[in-house]
């Protein structure tokens, strides 16, 4: 079988005396959503650090697209095509929508028309047309959930990393921009999104890995995770699966 | 060529001063004035578009000031290569230091005091070095003829500081239309934001950094030229630090102008408060401090940024513009 795009091979990082990640193994293809759930804690967006370089791993490895990235630099990956958003949106807050996506744009693409019409293209895509123009510190929450998602769309990733894309927004701001998730993966670009909205990960994902505890404890289709009584169990406490009987946690 | 022509109108118009006025007096006050506007525009370039607060300009603008003068007084050498020799090793100590300070992390006012450290190590270390005359200082033999970068009329030399800024406005205006630019002004907004993008943040302010070295450089470079003396208190001093620093922040950091429009505010100030109540020492860096708090009270993007904001403000209400277009300079 062929390697996948992204393989994170039994990591670990500590903080001092705590293991935030334990030994933590986890894939991503081209193509495909898979998503990253756990309880608040678990170390989710360690793992998305390790993985994008902003840590390094104290053990294990991550290799992309066939390369071994783990002591590899952020800015560095991003080149080879791993793209992140962060779960704090760090907009750049003094420039307007379009320069936000513009140093994106500018990854792949020296010349500044051709980076600009990417950056047009890219915030269109997003639904952040309109507001192309406005500074980027006068969007709403869910306008720089967009934002952070259009600059790391316009580095043309082949892996994209999402932590936590729609907290914050409300049904229909998550309902109009899940379309726009499930367009980047028939493009052909590798998801990874971390996400706490069930029904989000239910629709979308194909595949679930879930962290507790700096562990994988669970993984599989949505359906298949969310009827693992482990799973259960890290999310509702000890005994849990045994009240619900292993039904839906949702 | 749109761009650029803002850059056209004010040097035309600032090349036609002599034109009308020949009093040595006022063409000295310009030719001072451009000096530290092109020394700000170094450090505007590191600080305004990259957010790199340099306090140690010195180390650039007197490197340069040296090295120009050591070739001629004790070598012999053509003062124009001195002059490119200068900004040559004005660049070469932002290289060192840049390396030194990114490669370790330093940033905000950690990176500040390391650049004010750095500069007041050479200040000390060229007051006693005998190639730098310690002490005493370097004077440049009396020369004017074109060949040796001297010119018997100060309109020319003015004309000369004026060609310079023009290149450093000019520089700035690449960069703000650049990848390069793009690149620093991400990293001067959020610097982890714009290494997620794939920008290498410290080969780009290390670049900034360079540029800003060279172009402060050359203003130290042109000191000595036109006063042909130097001593580590001019060239490694701190007036010079504050100057670069404080006259882009007032005219508006991180814009072309911003360097030229400060110099020629403060300067303005400077020499007219001196007029009125005579030359009361320390006065001036009163004047700065006072314009300072003035400046980021009522117009913090400085004067370059207050002029673009009521332009648009008029242009508003001449013509109701449509709703979320948002213009910025």
């Amino acid at each position: 079988m062929a390697e996948p795009l992204l393989s994170v091979d039994s990591v670990s990082r500590r903080f001092g005396g705590l293991l935030a990640v334990n030994a933590a193994s986890l894939s991503a293809d081209t193509g495909r959503i898979t998503a990253l759930i756990g309880p608040n804690g678990a170390g989710k967006t360690t793992l998305f650090s390790l993985i994008s370089g902003f840590l390094k791993p104290s053990a294990g490895t991550v290799r992309y697209a066939g390369h071994d990235v783990t002591r590899e630099p952020p800015h560095r990956r991003a080149r080879r095509g791993i793209a992140r958003t962060f779960q704090i949106v760090q907009p750049f807050a003094g420039l307007s929508v379009r320069e936000n996506i513009l140093v994106g744009a500018h990854l792949r693409h020296r010349a500044r028309a051709e980076a600009l019409a990417l950056a047009e293209r890219v915030g269109r895509d997003v639904g952040l047309g309109d507001l192309l123009e406005r500074p980027a510190h006068a969007l709403t929450v869910a306008g720089r959930k967009r934002l952070e998602l259009a600059r790391a769309l316009a580095t043309e990733p082949q892996l994209l990393l999402l932590d936590e894309v729609l907290a914050g927004l409300n049904p229909s701001e998550i309902r109009d921009i899940i379309p726009v998730l499930r367009a980047l993966s028939a493009r052909g670009i590798g998801v990874l999104m971390i996400e706490h909205v069930m029904q989000a990960v239910m629709s979308l994902a194909e595949y679930v890995f879930v962290l507790a505890e700096g562990r994988i404890i669970g993984q599989g289709s949505p359906a298949q995770v969310v009827a693992n009584p482990i799973v259960v169990e890290a999310y509702l406490g000890h005994g849990a699966a045994a009240r619900v009987g292993g039904g839906h946690v949702h | 060529m749109r761009p650029f022509l803002p850059i056209v109108v004010v040097v035309a118009a600032l090349a036609a001063v002599p034109l009308f006025v020949h009093a040595n007096v006022v063409l000295n006050f310009l030719v001072v004035t451009l000096l530290i506007a092109l020394a700000g525009q170094g450090w505007n370039i590191l600080g305004g578009y990259g957010g790199q607060y340099s306090f140690g300009q010195a180390a650039f603008f007197g490197t340069g000031a040296y090295t120009t003068a050591i070739l001629q007084v004790h070598y012999g050498v053509n003062a124009w290569i001195g002059f490119a020799a200068g900004i040559a090793a004005g660049a070469a100590v932002g290289a060192i230091i840049g390396t030194l300070t990114f490669r370790a992390g330093l940033r905000s006012s950690y990176f500040a005091l390391v650049t004010l450290a750095f500069a007041e190590v050479l200040r000390i270390v060229a007051s006693v070095t005998p190639i730098t005359g310690a002490g005493v200082g370097l004077l440049v033999k009396l020369d004017l003829h074109a060949q040796a970068f001297q010119f018997k009329s100060r309109t020319v030399f003015y004309l000369v500081i004026l060609a310079l800024v023009a290149v450093s406005l000019v520089i700035a205006q690449l960069l703000e239309r650049s990848r390069f630019g793009a690149w620093l002004i991400a990293v001067r907004e959020n610097e982890d934001a714009a290494t997620a993008l794939g920008v290498d943040a410290f080969t780009i302010k290390l670049g900034a950094m360079v540029l800003s070295a060279a172009i402060t450089a050359a203003a130290g470079c042109f000191y000595v030229q036109y006063f042909l003396f130097v001593d580590s208190s001019i060239a490694y001093g701190t007036w010079i630090s504050i100057e670069a620093l404080l006259t882009p922040i007032i005219g508006g950091a991180g814009t072309v102008f911003g360097a030229l429009a400060g110099a020629l505010v403060v300067k303005l100030l400077g020499e007219g408060i001196k007029l009125v109540t005579g030359d009361v020492p320390g006065l001036d860096l009163m004047i700065y401090g006072a314009v300072l708090v003035l400046v980021i009270r009522f117009a913090p993007r400085g004067l370059v940024g207050a002029f673009t904001d009521l332009r648009t403000r008029l242009l508003r209400r001449s013509k109701p513009a449509p709703a979320g277009e948002v213009a910025h300079g």
